[in-house]
């Protein structure tokens, strides 16, 4: 029997769907041993939280009031107090970006192996975990050694969120943190990538990515975008790159859109874009790479060069041929 | 100012995946500094630019085909580089060049590179949010936890300042929201691609970086055991994916495919006119 720990995670005042996802997950592990599922929400409105958080499986909910917003070094030093608490043998948590600034770190303080950003789990004879490598193109299984539990992150959108009320205890927690413990400061929060356009308004998006190797290339999409009146969008490269502004972005660190059509040129198809476009209605896809990772969400793919799809497609609309 | 930057050799996936052994061949990959290491070492190097006595050293795990890289990034502006490499790190546990399951457990790769911390004593190390291949975005902020530095993962913008010993962040956060922190010297930052644009190296630089210091230790070097880089994963699995596409493909050539999406995208009414 292990039991297990579910990590919530809110933001501005609002419960992140992980939270949800990670019970469904969390129920899942707890099942395969007939162990308990025990969540913890750590710092601003915990009480609302608690109730949100109360669904079917939930077995017990751990509020910890200290702090309004997210802290890695409160929830590592919180964690670390009620995981000695408890008697859980996994711990599971949002691979978010929040989850990347204290996950890792409670892991090491418990001296518990970790597996991260998890799209799979059983438990059969030990823990194994199904994760990715090499943006998507690669799949693998980890197991982990022994019963002395460990750390798992998990990518969201991968378990559906659970639903239904539940009876579990919810109970306050003092995990007694002292002040000197507290390193890092939150001084603000910045809103970025504002501008001309809003890209998460568009009808018909064209999006381009690190397929299109230099800025001067980029003249030829714009050509595309000019001759059929779409939107212009990129993979986060361009915008690394500065050669499209940061509010042309697409991906979980950008915006999310949801056009009628997202037409996606040279860009792979990494965990973090689609995040950003998986809602759009029809995906069309324009790459070298026929196992594109891509072409998986795609409802049309064209497998080639976009250097000669693209011109002929500005031709097919009598747009400014080079 | 001492600022060790953790750069790691990735192995890249061309168009073709080639699995033989349970592993991902070597004919498959293209090997290259990880992308985020890259943007880490630029900001490492600004910082040594922008600032007196401000020496830059890359920490490496990984076998001697590593070098090219690290000279690289030597080549970039780094000063000197320290390369772990062990028999016990391979994978069949006698110097060839596969890296052993062990070191795909966080707590090993923090038990070496924390040995070169104890060595090099930096007042901020950097490394990169995550690695290209393996992907598991935790060594940074667990190493971190393990050398009792303060630390701040997915780092988009940084200013230092030595004097008060601060460094100022931005932590981006999903959907175009960055958190604004303070980090107390020293510390370890993940750093986030985006950052900078990374240099390229300079002939001379390449040049120069042939005579730059590169220390390559040992596992006995570092007095760390074989027992402790066992690590508790294995890869039990590594396969493609079952596609789960069900798009249409249009097949031929640029013409013929553009034209097959051109009539679908004036069918759908989005195109105006
Ligand atoms: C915390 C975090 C947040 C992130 N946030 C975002 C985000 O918001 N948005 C985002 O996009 N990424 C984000 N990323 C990065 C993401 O992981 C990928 O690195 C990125 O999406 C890759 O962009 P890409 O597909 O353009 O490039 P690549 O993955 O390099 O793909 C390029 C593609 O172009 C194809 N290609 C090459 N040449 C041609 C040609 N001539 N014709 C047609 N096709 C060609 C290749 O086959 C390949 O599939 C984030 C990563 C992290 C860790
Ligand atoms: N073998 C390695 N050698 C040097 N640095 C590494 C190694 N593995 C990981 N790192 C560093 O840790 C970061 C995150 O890697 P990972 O946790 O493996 O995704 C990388 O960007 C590197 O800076």
């Amino acid at each position: 029997m292990s039991d297990v720990l579910a990590v919530a995670e809110h933001r501005r005042g609002d419960l992140r769907p992980i939270s949800h996802e990670l019970i469904t997950a969390g129920r899942e592990l707890a099942d395969a041993t007939g162990g308990e599922l025990h969540v913890a929400v750590i710092s601003g409105d915990v009480e609302a939280f608690a109730d949100s958080l109360n669904r079917e499986g939930v077995d017990a909910i751990h509020t910890i009031t200290d702090g309004e917003e997210f802290n890695h070094d409160l929830t590592v030093e919180s964690l670390d107090a009620l995981w000695s608490a408890l008697d859980a043998s996994y711990l599971v948590a949002p691979n978010s970006v929040n989850g990347l600034d204290y996950v890792p770190a409670i892991a090491q303080r418990l001296d518990l192996p970790l597996v991260t950003d998890a799209i799979g789990l059983s438990l059969e004879d030990g823990l194994e975990v199904t994760r990715e490598r090499y943006g998507s193109k690669v799949e693998t299984t980890v197991a982990v050694a022994d019963d002395a539990g460990a750390v798992v992150s998990v990518r969201d959108g991968e378990w559906p969120p659970a639903e239904g009320v539940g009876d579990a205890t919810v109970e306050s927690f003092d995990p007694g943190v002292d002040e000197s413990a507290i390193h890092s400061t939150v001084t603000g929060f910045q809103e970025v990538g504002a501008g001309d356009v809003d890209i998460s308004e568009a009808d018909f998006v064209v999006s381009i990515g690190r397929g299109i190797e230099e800025e001067e290339n980029l003249e030829l999409i714009e050509r595309l975008v000019d001759a059929t009146g779409a939107t212009l969008a990129a993979s986060r490269p361009v915008v690394d790159n500065e050669w499209l502004p940061k509010n042309r972005q697409v991906g979980q660190s950008g915006k999310t859109v949801t056009p009628d059509i997202y037409i996606a040129i040279g860009i792979s198809g990494a965990v973090q874009h689609v995040a950003g476009m998986k809602g759009a209605e029809t995906i069309v896809a324009i790459n070298t790479d026929p196992d594109a990772p891509i072409f998986d969400i795609a409802d049309y793919g064209i497998v080639g060069d976009l250097f000669e799809v693209v011109p002929a497609l500005i031709e097919e609309f009598g747009g400014e041929t080079a | 100012m001492q600022i060790l930057v953790t750069v790691k050799e990735v192995g890249q996936l061309g168009d073709e995946v080639v699995i033989e052994d349970g592993e991902i061949a070597e004919s498959a990959l293209e090997y290259d500094l990880n992308e985020w290491d890259e943007y880490a070492l630029e900001s490492a190097v600004q910082l040594s630019e922008a600032y007196d006595d401000v020496e830059v050293v890359t920490a490496t795990i990984g076998p001697e085909r590593s070098d090219e890289t690290i000279r690289m990034a030597l080549a970039k502006g780094a000063d000197r580089a320290v390369r772990i490499w062990d028999d016990a790190l391979t994978a069949d546990g006698a110097g060839d060049e596969t890296p052993a399951d062990g070191l795909l457990d966080t707590r090993v790769r923090v038990e070496l590179l924390s040995a070169i911390v104890e060595r090099e004593e930096p007042d901020l190390v950097l490394s990169g949010v995550q690695s290209a291949d393996a992907a598991f975005a935790s060594t940074g902020v667990a190493l971190a936890e393990e050398i009792d530095d303060a630390w701040a993962a997915v780092v988009n913008d940084l200013e230092v300042d030595p004097d008060a010993g601060t460094a100022s962040v931005h932590r981006e956060l999903e959907g175009g929201i960055e958190e604004l922190t303070d980090v107390p010297l020293p510390a370890v930052l993940t750093i986030q691609t985006g950052i900078n644009e990374p240099r390229y190296a300079s002939l001379r630089g390449i040049r120069q970086a042939q005579s730059k210091e590169l220390t390559v230790l040992d596992l006995d070097d570092l007095g760390i055991g074989t027992d402790a880089v066992t690590g508790a994963l294995e890869t039990t699995a590594l396969y493609e994916p079952e596609t789960t596409s069900d798009a249409t493909i249009w097949e031929g050539d640029a013409e013929s495919t553009a034209g097959e999406l051109a009539a679908f995208l004036r069918d759908s009414g989005v195109i105006e006119g």
